[in-house]
């Protein structure tokens, strides 16, 4: 099932990534190329076959309940591109 | 039960709605995290390089997140799943670091459950819970603290939380109201969430669609976010509805969208329409391998859970004859059942109930004080009541006793034997107090036996004050109507 | 001096000892090295010459004292994904092209433990997304076997590889999420295991394809594999895929007895487009196993050719929600914007390069709503397949024998891999299956092709086996007899 623009500026959007429209076309056919290759996958049969989430058999460990990590707010900004009064900064969200 | 209809003029309707609760699990560290959990502490200092979503960080699962959220399974009545796994919701956002969210979307950690309300009318339904599942919470933006910039505090980011989805089983608010109030208590029995709605650790989203009465069809639903508190879930039910209704019945058609409601208005209004709505692209997460519990697991807490306000609801009626509204009043809170436990122990039950929601919360409510600050002991309280049962003292006295106790601390027995308050049943004292006044009041004895017999009450009134309050009201009305004939 | 940087680690540690060399004087003749070459290869996007040298000092003073630790004073690189406490670490990304991690990543933490010391950061692809380290925001790196044309070093542990192979340091770590340690190893002449996913810790290393992605060493030889294998693997709390499993001394293994052993050679790997070279080196090779006494048995691996879509549907939907945490808010690359969304569309398409970017649009779109079940859950089924396949075949075989990559190394800018994304994905047909059922594997150079250029073999082992993977090529090595740069 090729997708067509609105497709690739939706996926964009949800990927904050910003497609130009001039490349919308370009991308779209590339898009479409690597789908339709990996649209192979349709033809095996998986009826009955559990998908595979962890190859991984062991179950997941479980960690005690204590304070390790923390108190460290220097750190945690140190890359920050922006910030002030302690707390991260992003352009004011209406909501 | 009673049914929750909105009549209009033009027809008669009925509410469809369900909740979904988010709750803040208690915890020392963060679900996947081993920062603090502390509510109030400076901006960003509870954030671990993970909650940060730091470059190269990874969950690890804190065992006391999942063992509080399978205590809350069993308090739900519901089923623990041994088998459940964790998964991405994915959505950009400033206060949500990772890009994602990680919470439990196929496989929840608890299945289906139910719970008992009771309503004013007396009766009680069933409410259904479809699944309870555990994720991370997000941290916090602040908006107003500049025009052009908001402001990203991580220190809840990544706090764990428990998501309650009932079934679409209310149909007024007031069970609506009803089950946040007994989820509210549950929780609070379990130690596994503080529901404080207004601090956020409980969080309630509502939805909301109406149909008309009778009918089985299911209407379009709209979504409250983050409703916060009790009145306001019940208020934005009401409110919702009736704009349902009113579109309806003027032809219009309800669409599928978040609303926020307004306290202030009484209303809702819109937040995201439908098309806008997100695309989560849940997938399995893949730094978390799936969850498996073992029956040991279960079974030792369920061994350990404490008894729930529905049991302890049915143990005092049975076991100590408390009236079902009594107890109900008693249970919600379980240091106030505690408490009540501790007092009647060994008294009369029901006496102590009557004087523990009477004078005791009146006194408490007056002093502005929380139960654990209570001056009066459940001990103490328990030794006012056998001291009236005992007919040591009358209730008259019991209550300035009471007032007593409260003042200094103190217990009865020492209060009535330092200010020697012990009634008086001697019947040779009171028949001399008796002989005396009859004596005396010649005139109102005459007019007694005239057949002025409303002045009983008078000749009683002297001799309770001339005995101070201590003469036995039954021994005194008992003599009178010998002596006077 | 260039002599010192012939030697492998074993041999190092071994004049370590005898005192016949220092630390400090192997760590100034490989900085050396670096200055002469890495303009030319542009293998080192960082380097840490200074604090390798004080480290150094350390290593000789442990080894005067005796306290000399296993890796005490080797001189390594580090592949820039691997986050370094206060060493910028940039996924050769211009999103980190400032990061300076507060942390040290699980591996490196246990190499520097056992007293290995980093000459700097290498060169990769873009968050380790492509097979000939063409999309590093810092530039290709050059294999060191170009003679006119510069050819790619393979990806996305590119400079890993050169490095090693250009004497730029001892031994290198890598990453391998579909073939990134093996087919740079195989490009470049030099010899690397992707060890179980599980053995070696994810934590710190900044994520691709969490379910995928595993560390391993690119190094001089089998034997020195194995030795920095023993330092970077094990059990790390912080990771919850990492495993449990005791990790044994690889280099216990280096010499054993082959025979008897089977050896699978899989007949879907014939496949088009397969260099007639590399199948005659892949039957020299099973020729020299024969020769130590394996048996070599066919195979069957049914699902291979879907072994490619499968890879290319679940790493980028991985990848699509690992890389939304790059925000511009926290850390990295920002570029303001009208709003928070035009913050985040700036901030990543500008910091993002066009493969990254291609990944991320396919994964977000394989995940999303109406499309999960085709592409994401569809994969993960064929995945089980794949994985179903390789159980089977180790029913009838102990190791698994096919060449690392179908091609010779390319010339960087190769017009057919350009031109279209999937011929260069189709490089990674014999790698990636290992990814996806999670197993050992390793690539050893086996001789040059008629261009002079170097080609790999791959040894496939079953989970936690890689005891049979190591054994097998330290004869394979020993047969192939080839002569490093």
């Amino acid at each position: 099932m090729p997708v067509d623009n609105d497709t690739v500026r939706r996926i964009a959007f949800l990927s904050r990534l910003k497609v130009d429209t001039d490349k919308l076309e370009d991308t779209k056919e590339e898009f479409n190329k690597i789908l339709n290759w990996v649209e192979e996958l349709s033809e095996v049969n998986t009826d009955n076959v559990a998908p595979l989430v962890s190859v991984n058999n062991e179950s997941l460990a479980l960690r005690d309940d204590a304070i390790t990590a923390g108190h460290n707010a220097k750190e945690i900004l140190a890359n920050a591109p922006a910030q002030e009064f302690g707390y991260f900064v992003v352009p004011k969200v209406v909501e | 039960m009673t049914e929750y209809v909105i009549t209009t003029e033009k027809g008669k309707w009925e509410i469809i709605c369900g909740l979904e609760i988010h709750c803040q699990i208690i915890s020392q560290s963060k679900i996947f995290s081993g920062a603090s959990t502390e509510f109030g502490d400076d901006v960003n200092e509870n954030v671990s390089f993970v909650d940060a979503g730091m470059p190269g960080m990874l969950p690890t699962l804190n065992k006391e997140c999942v063992h509080q959220a399978v205590k809350t399974g069993l308090g739900l009545n519901a089923v623990i799943n041994k088998y459940s796994e964790f998964s991405r919701k994915n959505y950009f956002y400033a206060d949500l670091p990772q890009g994602y969210q990680i919470t439990q979307f196929q496989y929840p950690i608890v299945g289906e459950g139910a719970i008992d309300i009771d309503l004013a009318d007396g009766t009680s339904k069933t409410i259904r819970i479809e699944r309870m599942h555990i994720e991370q919470d997000a941290g916090k933006s602040i908006h107003d603290m500049s025009p052009t910039k908001s402001f990203i505090d991580l220190n809840r980011a990544g706090v764990g939380l428990m998501e309650i989805v009932t079934r679409p089983d209310f149909r007024s608010p007031d069970e609506a109201g009803a089950f946040l109030k007994k989820l509210r208590s549950i929780l609070r029995y379990l130690g596994t969430c503080d529901g404080n709605m207004d601090e956020g650790s409980m969080r309630c989203d509502v939805n909301v669609s109406v149909r008309p009465y009778g009918s089985d069809e299911l209407r379009t639903r709209c979504e409250m976010k983050n409703v916060n508190s009790v009145k306001f879930v019940m208020q934005a039910i009401e409110s919702e509805a009736k704009r349902h209704i009113d579109v309806y019945e003027n032809g219009g058609t309800i669409t599928q969208e978040t609303r926020q409601f307004d306290p202030a208005t009484q209303t809702t209004k819109v937040m995201r329409k439908k098309e806008f709505a997100h695309d989560y692209r849940y997938f399995p997460e893949p730094d978390l391998p799936p969850l498996i519990l073992s029956d040991e697991f279960i079974n030792k807490i369920r061994n350990e859970l404490v008894e729930l306000p529905d049991a302890k609801k049915a143990r005092f009626i049975k076991e100590l004859g408390l009236t079902a509204y009594d107890a109900a009043v008693i249970c919600e809170n379980k240091e106030t059942a505690d408490f009540f436990e501790k007092a009647a122990k060994g008294h009369d039950a029901k006496k102590v109930a009557n004087w523990l929601m009477g004078d005791f919360f009146a006194m408490l409510n007056e002093k502005k004080l929380e139960l654990k600050d209570s001056p009066v002991s459940a001990e103490n309280l328990g030794s006012l009541v056998e001291l009236i049962t005992s007919n040591v003292i009358n209730g008259k006295t019991a209550k300035d006793v009471f007032a007593l106790m409260a003042e200094t601390g103190e217990n009865p027995e020492k209060i009535v034997e330092e200010r020697g308050l012990k009634q008086v049943t001697d019947t040779g004292a009171i028949e001399k107090l008796i002989d005396d006044l009859l004596a005396s009041a010649a005139d109102n004895v005459a007019a007694y036996r005239g057949g002025k017999v409303g002045l009983f009450g008078w000749f009683v009134g002297q001799i309770m004050k001339q005995s101070q309050g201590k003469a036995n009201p039954q021994v005194v009305n008992a003599l009178l109507k010998k002596k006077l004939g | 001096m260039s002599n010192l940087t012939d030697l492998t680690i074993s041999e190092t540690l071994r004049k370590f000892k005898a005192k016949e060399i220092s630390p400090v004087e192997i760590t100034k003749a490989y900085a050396e090295n670096i200055n002469a070459c890495n303009k030319q290869y542009n293998a080192y996007v960082t380097t840490t010459i200074e604090q390798a040298l004080e480290q150094a000092k350390t290593a000789e003073q442990n080894y005067m004292n005796g306290t000399n630790r296993p890796l005490e004073g080797i001189a390594l690189g580090i592949k820039d994904l691997f986050c370094t406490k206060g060493v910028r670490t940039t996924a050769c990304s211009h999103i980190l092209d400032n990061f300076i991690p507060p942390y040290e990543s699980t591996v490196t933490q246990n190499l520097l433990n056992d007293g290995a010391l980093f000459l700097g950061k290498l060169n990769l692809d873009e968050f380790a997304m492509g097979g000939s380290n063409e999309t590093s925001y810092f530039g290709p790196v050059v294999n060191p076997w170009s003679k006119e044309i510069k050819l790619v070093a393979g990806g996305s542990s590119g400079g890993s590889a050169a490095a090693v192979a250009a004497k730029m340091c001892a031994a290198a770590t890598g990453t391998d999420t579909g073939g990134s340690i093996r087919e740079p190893a195989a490009f470049c002449g030099v010899t690397g295991i992707k060890p179980t996913y599980g053995r070696c810790s994810r934590y710190g290393t900044i994520a691709f394809a969490s379910s995928l992605d595993q560390a391993g060493p690119i190094c001089k030889d089998v034997t020195d594999c194995a030795l920095v294998l023993n330092s970077m693997a094990g059990y790390d709390e912080k990771d919850s895929t990492s495993s449990k499993i005791a990790v044994p001394d690889f280099a216990s293994f280096l010499g054993k007895d082959i025979k008897g052993l089977k050896i699978g050679v899989p007949m879907e790997y014939r496949v088009d487009g397969l260099n007639p070279e590399v199948a005659d080196y892949w039957d020299k090779a099973a020729e020299i196993l024969k020769a130590a006494g394996a048996e070599v048995v066919s195979i069957s691996l049914p699902h291979t050719k879907y072994a490619l879509p499968t890879y290319y549907v679940i790493a980028p939907a991985e990848a699509s929600s690992n890389l939304a945490r790059y925000d511009g808010v926290r850390y990295g690359h920002r570029v303001e914007g009208n709003g928070l969304d035009e913050l985040y569309i700036s901030s990543r398409t500008d910091g993002f390069g066009r493969e990254v970017k291609r990944r991320i649009l396919i994964g977000t779109y394989v995940l999303s709503a109406g499309y999960y079940d085709a592409y994401y859950l569809k994969a993960q089924k064929v995945r089980r397949l794949i994985k179903n396949d390789f159980d089977s075949a180790f029913q009838k075989c102990d190791v698994i024998l096919t060449p690392t990559s179908p091609i010779e190394p390319f010339a960087i800018g190769d017009k057919k891999m350009l031109e279209n994304p999937i011929n260069m994905y189709l490089n990674d047909v014999f790698t990636v299956s290992v990814n996806l059922a999670g197993l050992p594997a390793m690539s050893l150079p086996i001789g040059l092709s008629k261009n002079g250029l170097p080609l790999g073999m791959q040894l496939i082992g079953k989970a936690f086996d890689e005891e049979t993977v190591f054994k097998t090529a330290y004869q394979l090595e020993r047969g192939a007899n080839f002569v490093r740069i």
